[in-house]
């Protein structure tokens, strides 16, 4: 267990004490937080580790809640809508990555692209299934108060992004990540050494959905009404994106990092300048890139240290 | 006498579409950037020429002239001061830019022009032809001329000029280009230039025709990027073939199974043509 990773799992303990110190409204941005960093960590299993520009996370997010908001109107309960969600996610967007993921560069980027495109218009269409565009609406899971709702959802968020965190921690230390490392460096390379880089990539493509989807699945519920432009839309698959590049590509602390922050400005930003709140949002993105190109984490105390004696 | 409108229903999209999609070909091409502000700046095109019809009557053609010169200087500034910097990085970071770009501009719009759906429309109405039982409205007709005027110019551009045949060296090996003298640079921001001018252009001829909103610049992109991938990248050939083949197939496709799955299909076959035939109809295989 590196440093890094320590440092991550305290992170999330501090989080989960959350509760001990607000009200509902924390609890509410608490369960967005941990949202935003299953979303983020997931994406970069794929496109950090792996160097893959995916835009679907929108899609396996939609696909998750949109399936467990199904199953919850058949009478199941949500454990096991989220459950099924998730490995539906796992099995469907691995096969799907082994097509997919042939392409390189921008016909991948746009093909993730199209493929929340696609889904969203299923969905708009099969209207006898999921309402289509008037939306669905999702029973209530518990009649227990909404103090008590509001807590219920924000652990449960939180043990989703547990798991996530464990599972990127798993494939980091392992060959797979090792693997998508080689993939990430010099694709033609590491398969003429021998390594079978369509199941890696596809192996890879697949986590990346599972966990997305079930915390889809545990949004559906908790909002308990959900309509295709809203679980569709682009943001979804842009945000995680972007969170990682404010934390660093590829390092989760960074990444989680990343995900908080964000979500810290999005909802200043949100409060104070509603009408204008997507502008902010690309200035920010272009601020970024243009002058922090590597993410906060290569703001290290030793590294400005070194700059500074540069000059 | 119906799969005869349905043909010309086709062409005269077709012709649209390609038009839609052939500055965001050029970039892609040219620079190897996906270019997210693409469907924002035809919304802005159309908002130029509803602007100008109702304030000043100036008639959609000339707006043409108008949109063309605005719309190249602000996409040459944009790619010297801002892309130009990120031109080198991964594709990841020049498409998220571009997609930041996109969310400043369409919030912009929505500000300043509200997300109320416009239409201009010209009074009077100019109406519609009939041949036979095919029936094309007159507005639609002049709007498909200008768009295959206005592909016709940038093959011209591109074969005849010297600028032209910068940016198809520049295209075609990046570093012999310039081995050969070309300011990359500088050429760079004349073909983001001209990918601007071609959108606000396609914009003005779309208000003839589509209601106008900055929400509905997703959509434009959307086409542009099937359109793209359908025909082969850079070529404006390959761009009126993928717009013709797209119309057609979205004009069978709504006949047979309903407008509303019209979408879907067009971006079920990107998907298919990205996995068996990237390279497009009309490119050619290892030529990127």
């Amino acid at each position: 267990m590196t440093k890094s990773n320590i440092a991550l799992l305290v992170l999330l303990a501090v989080v989960a004490s959350l509760p001990l110190f607000g009200g509902a409204y924390a609890l509410r941005l608490g369960t967005i937080a941990c949202m935003y960093a299953i979303l983020a960590l997931s994406w970069n299993v794929v496109g950090g580790f792996a160097g893959y520009p995916s835009f679907a996370t929108a899609a396996f997010f939609g696909f998750g809640a949109y399936t467990t908001g199904v199953l919850l109107g058949k009478g199941l309960p949500l454990w096991l809508g989220v459950v099924i969600s998730a490995v539906a996610a796992l099995l469907i967007t691995a096969a799907l990555g082994a097509a997919l993921l042939r392409l390189r560069g921008h016909y991948f980027a746009i093909a993730s692209l199209s493929l929340v495109e696609v889904l969203r218009e299923l969905v708009n269409n099969a209207t006898d299934l999921t309402g289509g565009g008037m939306g669905l609406n999702i029973p209530l899971v518990s009649g227990s108060g909404v103090l008590a709702e509001a807590m219920f959802f924000f652990y449960a968020m939180w043990i989703l992004l547990l798991l996530t965190a464990l599972m990127v921690m798993a494939v980091a230390g392992s060959k797979l990540g090792f693997g998508l490392a080689c993939i990430r460096q010099n694709e033609t390379a590491s398969s003429m050494v021998g390594l079978n880089t369509t199941l890696y990539k596809s192996i890879a493509f697949g986590l990346s959905a599972c966990f997305v989807s079930a915390a889809g699945g545990v949004y559906a519920a908790w909002v308990h009404y959900i309509d295709p432009s809203d679980v569709f839309d682009i943001l979804y698959s842009v945000k995680p994106i972007v969170m990682a590049l404010m934390g660093g590509l590829g390092s989760p602390l960074g990444v989680a990092c990343g995900a908080f922050l964000y979500l810290g400005l999005e909802e200043v930003v949100w409060r104070n300048y509603i009408q204008i709140h997507t502008g902010v949002l690309g200035l920010i993105i272009v601020l970024l890139l243009l002058f922090l190109p590597h993410g906060l984490i290569s703001l290290r105390p030793s590294n400005l240290w070194r700059r500074v004696k540069h000059v | 006498m119906h799969a005869a409108q349905i043909l010309v229903n086709a062409v005269v999209l077709g012709c649209l579409y390609a038009c839609i999609a052939i500055g965001f070909s050029l970039v892609w091409g040219v620079l190897n950037v996906i270019n997210l502000i693409h469907g924002s700046f035809i919304v802005l095109g159309a908002y130029l020429a509803y602007g100008l019809y109702n304030a000043l009557h100036v008639s959609p053609w000339y707006s043409v002239a108008v949109a063309a010169p605005l719309f190249f200087v602000l996409g040459y500034l944009l790619q010297r001061l801002l892309l130009n910097r990120v031109i080198t990085a991964p594709v990841l970071v020049t498409l998220t830019m571009t997609f930041g770009l996109d969310l400043i501009l369409n919030n912009a719009m929505i500000y300043f022009f509200k997300a109320d759906y416009r239409k201009l429309t010209l009074t009077p109405s100019l109406g519609s032809v009939s041949i036979f039982d095919v029936v094309v409205p007159v507005d639609r007709l002049i709007a498909t001329v200008s768009a295959l005027a206005l592909t016709g110019l940038l093959y011209l551009l591109l074969r005849r000029s010297r600028v032209g045949r910068a940016i198809v060296a520049v295209r075609l090996d990046r570093d012999a280009a310039v081995l050969m003298g070309v300011d990359v640079k500088s050429i760079y921001a004349v073909a983001f230039g001209l990918g601007a001018a071609l959108a606000g252009c396609a914009g003005v001829l779309m208000a003839l025709i589509f209601p106008i909103s900055p929400l509905t610049s997703s959509g434009y992109l959307g086409k542009a990027f099937v359109v793209c991938v359908l025909g082969g990248l850079g070529s404006v050939s390959g761009a009126l073939a993928g717009g013709l083949l797209l119309a057609l197939v979205e004009g069978i496709g709504s006949t047979f199974f309903g407008p509303a799955h019209a979408t879907t299909l067009s971006f079920i076959l990107l998907i298919v043509f990205l996995i068996l035939r990237p390279q497009g109809l009309l490119g050619r295989k290892g030529f990127e």
